[in-house]
C-alpha cells in the first residue's frame, strides 16, 4: 500500500480526532458540545497529577493490577515453538479487561458531576464492569444489551443485576451490540444534561478510541515492565483479538514503535469469511457509523450488515478507527479465527493451563496455535488473555453436549 | 444561487404564514406507493417535503423512523432508487422542494461527487445530514454547497450561543431547530421553550428557522408555527402510514389517503398560525 509511514505510529490522532482517514465526530448535533466538553476534560484530568494517582490507588487496590505476565509453559511444549507469555487480564476484578477503561471513565464522570451511566455491551463483560463501579461509586447504571446477547450471556446479566443496574434487552435491528450501542446513543441524545456515555471499546466519536485507548495502555505498559524482569528484553510478537479492539490496542499501543515486535491483531471469521462472520478488515471497507470512520461490513448501498460470532464480544460488524489506520500503514497484521477454531482454542487451554479462557481471546490462542509452531524457541510471543471464560461455560457446555449449534 | 427552498420561503413570507414541512421515509412500504403518497403531499397543503434516506442504523431516530427505514430497505430500497423517487415526483411538480434527510454512510459508499451530481439533476433541493456536524463540513456540507444544494443544518438545545455561530456558518435553505432533546417521535415540543429558541436563532441569522421533533397534532403545530418559520411533522404521518398497512407490512387501498389525510388536517393546524414577527 502506498503510504507514507509516520515518524511515529503513537502520536495520533490529530485534533480533530483524525488517524489517516478514520475516526472522527460523526455525531448529531445535540451530542457534539458533549463530546467537546468530554474532551476538555479529558485532557485536563491527563494533566492532573492527583488523577492519575487517584485512579493508580484503585488500580492496585480494587482492579488487582498489576496483572501477571505468565509463561504458559505446557501450550509452549505442546505447540513446539514460540515461547508462550499470558497477559492475565483475566485476573482482573469484573474477569476482564474491561474494568481498566471503566474506571478511567467512571473517574472522569465523577470529575464532571455526572450522576447517571450509560454503557452498551455486548458479552456483558463491559457491562459488568460498569455495574460494578457505579456501584462501588454510588451513581446509577443503565445497560443496554442486545436481546440475542442477553439469552445467551446469562450469567453476566445476572451480575449486572445484582449490582444493582438496570439492563435493557435492546430488541431493535439485529439485536446485538452494534443495536445496543444505537439505543445507548439514543438514551444520551435524551438525556444529556445529567448522563455520561461510558464506551466500552476503542470506538465512537473522539475523544473515546483515544481515551479508550490510553486507560486501556496499563495493559502494553506492563508488559514491557514484566517481560524485562522475565526475559531481560522486549517480547517478539503479540497476540490479541478483535471485535472493537480495546484489549488488543491496550496492549499493542506502547510497542507500536519498537520495530522488532511483529504485531497480530485477530478478528472473528464466525462461519468463515465467505459466511456469517465478524471480520471487519479481513471483509470489509471504510464507511461510517457510530460516530466515526472506520472499516465496516456493509452492503454495496452503505447498509450495515449483520455480524455473526460465537462469541457475544466479537460480534460487531466494524472496529477501531485506530486499527483501521494501523492495518493500512501496515504496521499490524490482522488475522482471523473461525467459531470452530475458537472452540477448539477454548477447549485446549481448559486442558492444558487449567485456564478456561473466554471464548473472545480464544480467538486469539487459535491463531497462537498458528504462529507459533513456526517460530523458533527462543521467540518470546505474549497473547492478551482478556477475559475469563465463566460467562461462556453454560454456551460451550450446550455446543460441546450437541445441544445447540 | 437560489434553490426551490429559497422561493419557496420567500412567498411564504409574502403570504404571512408558515411552512408546513412533511417527513416521510422514500420507499415506505414499497417504492411505487411511496411515490403515490410524496405526490400527495403537496396537494394536501404540504410546503415542503423532506424525505427519508432508509438507513439500517439510524441513531437519532424513535423507534416508528426506525421501523420505517426497515420496511423501505426490506422492499428493496436503496439511495439510487430513493433518487429515482425524487425523478418521478419531479414529472409533475417542480416547485415544492425536496430534501433529503439521513445518515452520511449510504452517501459516502455511493460517492460523495457522484451523489452530488446525481440528486442535483434528480430535482433535490437539500440535504439534511444527521452525523454530519460542522465539525466534518470538509465531509459533504462544503461540496453539497458547491453543488448548489442546501446543506441544513440541525440545531437543538444544547448548541448555545458560543457554539450557535459555527452551526450556522454553512448552513442554507433553512435552519432545522430540534424542539427537544431526545430522538424522532420522543416527546411532545412545548411551544413557549420553542419560541424562545427560535427567538435566540434569529439574532444570528436571516435564514427561516423550522421546527420538528415531537409535533403530533394540528393544535401542536398551529401553536409551533406561530413562533417559527415552519413546522415539521414526521414521525405523526409515519404511524399514520402503518397503521393502514396489512398485517405482513405492506400497502392497502387506504395508504395513501391515510398519510394524505393527516396531512390536510395538519396542514389547516399550520395555516391558522400567525406568523411569527421577522
Amino acid at each position: 500500500m502506498n503510504i507514507a509511514k509516520p515518524n511515529s505510529y503513537r502520536s495520533g490522532p490529530d485534533e480533530r480526532g483524525h488517524f489517516g482517514i478514520f475516526g472522527g465526530r460523526f455525531v448529531a448535533e445535540t451530542l457534539m458540545p458533549l463530546i467537546l466538553d468530554l474532551e476538555k476534560a479529558y485532557n485536563a484530568a491527563k494533566a492532573d497529577p492527583a488523577f492519575q494517582a487517584e485512579m493508580n490507588g484503585y488500580l492496585k487496590n480494587y482492579v488487582g493490577r498489576p496483572s501477571p505476565l505468565y509463561f504458559a509453559e505446557r501450550l509452549t511444549e505442546h505447540l513446539g515453538g514460540a515461547k508462550i507469555y499470558f497477559k492475565r487480564e483475566e485476573l482482573n476484578h469484573t474477569g476482564s479487561h474491561k474494568v481498566n477503561n471503566v474506571l478511567g471513565q467512571i473517574m472522569l464522570a465523577r470529575r464532571m458531576g455526572k450522576k447517571r451511566i450509560i454503557a452498551e455491551t455486548g458479552a456483558g463483560q463491559h457491562g459488568v464492569a460498569t455495574a460494578t463501579l457505579c456501584a462501588r461509586f454510588g451513581l446509577e447504571c443503565v445497560v443496554y444489551m442486545g436481546a440475542v446477547d442477553v439469552e445467551r450471556q446469562q450469567p453476566n446479566v445476572i451480575r449486572m443485576e445484582m449490582l444493582g443496574a438496570k439492563v435493557f434487552p435492546v430488541q431493535s435491528g439485529t439485536r446485538t451490540l452494534k443495536d445496543a450501542m444505537n439505543e445507548a446513543l439514543r438514551d444520551w441524545v435524551t438525556n444529556v444534561h445529567n448522563t455520561f456515555y461510558c464506551i466500552g471499546t476503542v470506538a465512537g466519536p473522539h475523544p473515546y478510541p483515544t481515551l479508550v485507548r490510553d486507560f486501556q495502555s496499563v495493559i502494553g505498559n506492563e508488559t514491557k515492565v514484566q517481560m524485562q524482569e522475565a526475559e531481560g528484553r522486549l517480547p517478539d510478537s503479540l497476540v490479541a483479538c478483535i471485535g472493537g479492539g480495546s484489549n488488543a490496542m491496550g496492549l499493542f499501543h506502547p510497542f507500536l514503535d519498537d520495530p522488532s515486535v511483529e504485531i497480530f491483531g485477530v478478528e472473528a471469521a464466525g462461519h468463515g469469511l465467505t459466511q456469517l462472520h465478524a471480520a471487519s478488515i479481513a471483509g470489509g471497507r471504510p464507511g461510517v457509523l457510530h460516530g466515526n470512520r472506520t472499516y465496516l461490513l456493509m452492503n454495496e448501498d452503505g447498509q450495515i450488515q449483520d455480524a455473526h460470532s460465537i462469541s457475544a464480544g466479537l460480534d460487531y460488524p466494524g472496529i477501531g478507527p485506530e486499527h483501521s489506520w494501523l492495518h493500512e500503514i501496515g504496521r499490524v497484521n490482522y488475522l482471523s479465527a473461525t467459531d470452530d477454531e475458537a472452540l477448539a482454542a477454548f477447549q485446549l487451554l481448559s486442558r492444558l493451563e487449567g485456564i478456561i479462557p473466554a471464548l473472545e481471546p480464544a480467538h486469539a490462542i487459535a491463531k497462537v496455535m498458528e504462529l507459533a509452531p513456526k517460530r523458533p524457541r527462543d521467540h518470546l510471543m505474549v497473547v492478551n488473555l482478556s477475559g475469563r471464560g465463566d460467562k461462556d461455560v453454560p454456551q460451550v457446555g450446550d455446543i460441546l453436549r450437541g445441544k445447540t449449534k | 444561487m437560489t434553490t426551490r427552498i429559497d422561493t419557496r420561503f420567500a412567498e411564504l413570507k409574502k403570504q404571512g404564514r408558515s411552512a408546513f414541512v412533511t417527513f416521510v421515509m422514500a420507499g415506505d412500504p414499497d417504492p411505487a406507493t411511496s411515490l403515490e403518497i410524496i405526490k400527495a403531499l403537496p396537494k394536501s397543503g404540504a410546503d415542503v417535503i423532506e424525505l427519508g434516506m432508509p438507513f439500517t442504523d439510524p441513531m437519532a431516530d424513535g423507534p416508528s423512523i426506525q421501523a420505517a427505514g426497515l420496511r423501505a430497505l426490506k422492499a428493496g430500497m436503496t439511495l439510487k432508487k430513493t433518487l429515482d423517487l425524487v425523478r418521478g415526483f419531479r414529472k409533475d411538480d417542480d416547485t415544492t422542494p425536496i430534501v433529503l434527510m439521513g445518515y452520511y454512510n449510504p452517501i459516502y459508499i455511493y460517492g460523495v461527487d457522484k451523489f452530488l451530481g446525481d440528486a442535483k439533476s434528480a430535482g433535490i433541493d437539500g440535504l439534511i445530514i444527521v452525523d454530519l456536524p460542522p465539525e466534518e463540513d470538509d465531509e459533504l456540507c462544503l461540496p453539497a454547497m458547491k453543488a448548489g444544494l442546501n446543506f441544513i443544518r440541525l440545531a437543538t438545545p444544547t448548541t448555545d450561543d458560543k457554539r450557535l455561530p459555527a452551526v450556522l456558518a454553512n448552513t442554507s435553505g433553512f435552519v432545522y431547530y430540534v424542539a427537544i432533546t431526545g430522538i424522532t417521535g420522543a416527546a411532545a415540543a412545548d411551544a413557549t421553550a420553542v419560541s424562545g429558541a427560535v427567538a435566540r436563532i434569529k439574532r444570528h441569522t436571516k435564514l427561516p428557522v423550522c421546527v420538528g421533533f415531537g409535533i403530533r397534532t394540528p393544535e401542536n403545530a398551529r401553536a409551533i408555527a406561530s413562533h417559527a418559520n415552519g413546522a415539521v411533522v414526521g414521525t405523526a404521518l409515519v404511524d399514520a402510514l402503518k397503521n393502514s398497512l396489512d398485517a405482513e407490512g405492506r400497502a392497502t387501498s387506504k395508504t395513501v389517503n391515510a398519510v394524505a389525510e393527516l396531512t390536510a388536517s395538519l396542514a389547516q393546524g399550520v395555516r391558522g398560525a400567525q406568523q411569527a414577527a421577522e
